[in-house]
């Protein structure tokens, strides 16, 4: 069965495991989360569900978002998570960070920290020129073309933003959960800044 | 970040060992040996503490048969059984480094008291 979370980065540390060896780990505040909203196959051609997380004040809401919510508690982000299970959930469930176990291979979803407009050399990981022995090439990006072409082949490696984007962090171990403080700790570390919101799932790659 | 803390909270040792740069020290570390524990100990001068939660550490050196050795150990780990005060050392800096490039009468430290 897949499951799925919705959390919000806290930061990392590292614990001790039985052996006495250390594990980088994150620190997630994962859920609780409830579901809103079921996506079927018959009505929407896939199967899904609508996954609330964070409260969010009465006078915060839109209209839209009142009506979309009715009689459910209002929360901030609202994600839906493809399951072949979805039938299984009902609206108004509540998600808590439980779902997963310690062993876990999990998937993890967020945005990338924002580099800004980044070089070939960050960005491309191109290879720098000589800082002295009087090169005056340093950071540049190179050659762009063979003279014949004429033109720059579209998908040309250049500089330009970098980070800001979609990430997923495949199979990722969870190694602590604690329902009571929503907690999960997953080893290694995951995309984004902290305090943004992650999406947590059992790995594609988890046999 | 209140939540990380409370996360490393569960790992932290209570009986925090108390000592300081400077001090000689002998470290009972847990060693796992073809499947069986047993204790080894590492004796010398503590050089350097490092502070960061539960990733807190120290750097202990000592020099054996003319070698300089140093070790360091992270001070929360369950492996680091404990930690005795040999001698307490009077030193006017927290990174004793300059350690490193003495020898012989040069590398001594005074004792406090």
């Amino acid at each position: 069965m897949r499951k799925a979370i919705l959390g919000k980065k806290i930061g990392m540390t590292q614990i001790f495991s039985d052996e006495g060896h250390a594990i980088p780990v994150t620190v997630v505040k994962a859920g609780p989360c409830v579901v809103v909203q079921k996506r079927s196959l018959e009505k929407d051609g896939y199967s899904a569900i609508c996954v609330g997380f964070e409260d969010m004040k009465v006078t915060r809401a839109n209209k839209a978002q009142k009506g979309y919510f009715g009689k459910l508690p209002l929360k901030r982000f609202v994600r839906e998570f493809r399951l072949d299970d979805a039938e299984q959930y009902q609206v108004g469930q509540e998600i808590k960070a439980d779902v997963f176990q310690p062993g876990d291979i999990v998937d993890v979803t967020g945005t990338s920290k924002g580099k800004g407009f980044a070089g070939g050399i960050k960005r491309w990981n191109f290879k720098r020129g000589p800082m002295a022995h009087g090169s005056k090439y340093h950071r540049g990006p190179g050659s762009l073309q063979s003279r014949d072409a004429s033109r720059v082949f579209k998908g040309r490696k250049l500089p330009g933003r970098l980070g800001g984007e979609r990430v997923t962090t495949q199979a990722l171990k969870v190694v602590g959960v604690d329902a009571e403080r929503d907690v999960i700790l997953i080893r290694g570390s995951i995309p984004g800044p902290k305090g943004s919101l992650v999406a947590i799932k059992s790995s594609v790659k988890a046999k | 970040m209140d939540l990380v803390k409370s996360v490393e909270g569960a790992y932290m040792k209570q009986d925090r060992p108390e000592f300081s740069p400077g001090d000689t020290v002998r470290v009972h570390v847990k060693v796992v040996e073809g499947g069986r524990e047993r204790i080894q100990v590492f004796e010398g001068v503590v050089i350097a503490k490092k502070s960061g939660g539960l990733s807190e550490t120290f750097t202990v050196r000592r020099v054996s048969y003319g070698v300089g050795v140093e070790r360091t150990f992270l001070l929360n780990s369950p492996r680091v059984d404990k930690v005795e005060v040999v001698r307490k050392g009077r030193v006017r800096r927290a990174k004793l480094y300059y350690m490193r490039q003495l020898t012989g009468k040069a590398a001594r430290i005074k004792e406090k008291r």
